[in-house]
């Protein structure tokens, strides 16, 4: 038979005697046991606000931090902090830990209070908070923008082997990806337009649709978030990781900008990156529609290639590839400001690859917008 | 004899004021540290030591108050005169703090590579050499992460001295190490400070290292908030009038022996 062991369900009781207020536990005190309810002994405390608390053990049996614990919230029960307690009836190891739980009071201001701010305070402080931030991105791109004149001027410190490895790393390395996705993306245009133009037999002209549509918009904005999502992450869990073991604090101390070290080499490995990859994204994605229009349209090849070749100008083209220039330097802003601005514990790191991604996609869509309408207003 | 070249008046920090925003620091610091000395900046935990590091090193700007270096105001000159004297400096960060995507002999050149005229053969042989004072002969072309934490620490000190500088900076020196190790960095300190006659600053609560090295020191208290006491060390010890600061430096043997008497 297994054995058992008996155990002997913790009590307490409490009564006021003259100048104190008696507590008096029996029985087993263990993590995870029964605990007999406080109720009772805190209403007694409080009907004797400054009376001492004497602790008397009677037939107590086993015990742990749980008999401390319910002793030291009566102790504290009451008001002006912890009432006097006297303890020595207890045994010696339970007196030791009461002592030591009491040895130092708390911290003035220590304890963190849960505050209600009325609705017009916290929005108060979220807008002032977003002033601030506001205020550090500002600032942020005007030291960026003054290290990269710096470094067209050639007076900018940095190391070219790292621009190098950058450049690899934003675009050599991201042509799988970019294939793929491009490639796919032209499929699905040629898809929905052939839905369409087939009704009215004019299924060539989804020739012109992918065309335009790849090197106007969908080249360059594909590259863009594929890059938010792969370089800009990067940026700013590379850079959040140098800030949290102080290698920024370290680069600065030698008298090197971060900025000319570290933001320079990265702009501009993405401001010469992302037009050579929208340019390729261009080509895979006519290629995705020229299948489609080939193999589901039924359509000649060299009919579909020399009705592409008809739509899309150079204008289009050159359109595509400003873009791209403009979504690189904003990819690379925002995954560098995130590093910079990121905070010095692990979660910080990945807050601010997170944030990084979020503020280029938006960053990127809402310039996209703005060249619309400017290309509208132009009548490009 | 000119400003500059004054023994005693190698640095001097001057009614200087630390805080981080409305939180006040430390405030009404003043004390000198005399060139060739190992002077030690002391106090408990979150008293500020570290903070009055980052602003003697340039890396936060003071409330108010100025450092000078050799008689030259430090915040209030322009920048190239700031570059200038960080060029001056060597600093061991906590952890060191080398650039991860870099070799330990690129560690140690990048500053030789971007200050200096010298040829990569000619960076990467005194990168060889500050790597073996330090005692990482070989280790030229590790990367930081291959290496242990005492390694990495003892690689930073290489590169804090990369560009031999007038000024070292330790930011706890011997947090993390073991008690060998600790004492062996102790004596490199020592050895680099009689043989280049650096200056050393060394921001530390390790009372047995403080007392091997120490020339001077200075006393932050978290609880006035300014310094309350600066000599050296083994004086403040034995008689300083400041119960604090004799309780500090004995390992808390004041506060343990009162509470004997009192039981």
């Amino acid at each position: 038979m297994p054995e058992t062991t008996t155990s002997d369900p913790a009590q307490c009781r409490c009564e006021p005697a003259d100048q104190a207020v008696r507590v008096t536990v029996r029985g087993d005190w263990l993590l995870g046991g029964e605990v007999p309810d406080p109720g009772a002994c805190e209403r007694i405390l409080r009907d004797h606000p400054s009376a001492q608390l004497e602790l008397k053990a009677d037939a107590l049996g086993r015990w742990d931090t749980t008999l401390i614990s319910f002793l030291s919230r009566l102790i504290d029960t009451g008001e002006g902090g912890p009432r006097a307690f006297d303890a020595s009836a207890l045994p010696e190891g339970a007196q030791g830990l009461l002592r030591l739980a009491y040895a130092v009071g708390e911290r003035a201001g220590a304890r963190r209070t849960e505050s209600h701010e009325n609705f017009l305070t916290r929005l108060g402080k979220r807008a002032l908070a977003s002033l601030e931030q506001t205020r550090e991105a500002v600032a942020f791109i005007g030291s960026s923008t003054l290290a990269f004149f710096r470094f067209i001027t050639g007076r900018a410190r940095f190391q070219g082997s790292e621009m190098w490895l950058m450049i690899q790393d934003t675009g050599a390395s991201a042509f799988g990806i970019v294939s793929l996705i491009s490639f796919l993306v032209g499929m699905i245009l040629a898809f929905v337009g052939a839905v369409q133009l087939s009704q009215f037999g004019a299924g060539i002209y989804v020739a012109n649709l992918v065309g335009l549509a790849m090197a106007r918009e969908m080249a360059a904005m594909m590259t863009g978030i594929i890059m938010a999502g792969r370089t800009g992450a990067a940026f700013a869990a590379q850079l959040g990781t140098m800030q949290v073991n102080e290698e920024i604090d370290a680069l600065s101390s030698m008298g090197i900008d971060p900025m000319e070290f570290l933001v320079v080499p990265r702009m501009v490995a993405l401001m010469v990156m992302m037009p050579l990859l929208a340019i390729y994204a261009n080509l895979m994605g006519m290629l995705g529609g020229l299948v489609v229009g080939v193999g589901m349209l039924d359509l000649g090849l060299f009919e579909y290639v020399e009705q592409t070749r008809r739509s899309v100008t150079l204008t289009q083209i050159n359109i595509g590839v400003i873009k791209a220039i403009i979504f690189g330097v904003l990819v690379a802003v925002a995954g560098c400001l995130r590093g910079m601005q990121c905070g010095n514990s692990s979660q910080a790191v990945g807050m601010a690859a997170t944030s990084a991604v979020v503020t280029s996609i938006v960053l990127i869509i809402v310039a996209d917008g703005l060249f619309a309408v400017i290309l509208n207003v132009l009548g490009i | 004899m000119p400003a500059s070249q004054d023994k005693a008046q190698h640095i001097r920090v001057e009614n200087l004021t630390m805080a981080y925003g409305d939180f006040l620091i430390q405030k009404d610091l003043d004390f000198t540290v005399r060139r060739g000395d190992v002077f030690i900046i002391m106090g408990g935990s979150g008293c500020g030591k570290s903070t009055l590091l980052k602003i003697m090193i340039g890396l936060k700007s003071p409330a108010v108050g100025e450092v000078y270096y050799d008689g030259d105001p430090f915040w209030r000159s322009g920048a190239d005169h700031q570059e200038n004297l960080k060029r001056s400096f060597g600093i061991l960060f906590q952890s060191g703090a080398l650039f991860s995507s870099m070799t330990l002999a690129e560690n140690i050149g990048l500053p030789m590579q971007l200050y200096t005229d010298m040829s990569a053969g000619e960076i990467r042989e005194n990168a060889a050499l500050k790597l073996s004072l330090v005692g990482l002969k070989g280790f030229e072309d590790y990367y930081p992460n291959e290496i242990s934490g005492g390694m990495k620490k003892r690689a930073g000190l290489a590169r804090a001295l990369s560009l031999d500088p007038n000024i070292l900076f330790f930011d706890e020196p011997s947090a993390g190490l073991d008690p060998i190790s600790s004492r062996l960095l102790d004596e490199l300190i020592l050895e680099l400070r009689d043989a280049l006659g650096t200056t050393i600053i060394v921001v530390t609560h390790e009372l047995a290292s403080i007392f091997t090295i120490a020339d001077d020191c200075v006393f932050l208290d978290p609880d006035t908030k300014t310094m309350i006491a600066k000599g050296d060390p083994k004086e403040l010890r034995d008689s300083s009038p400041n119960p604090v600061v004799r309780n500090f430096l004995l390992r808390g043997e004041l506060t343990a022996t009162e509470q004997k008497q009192q039981a």
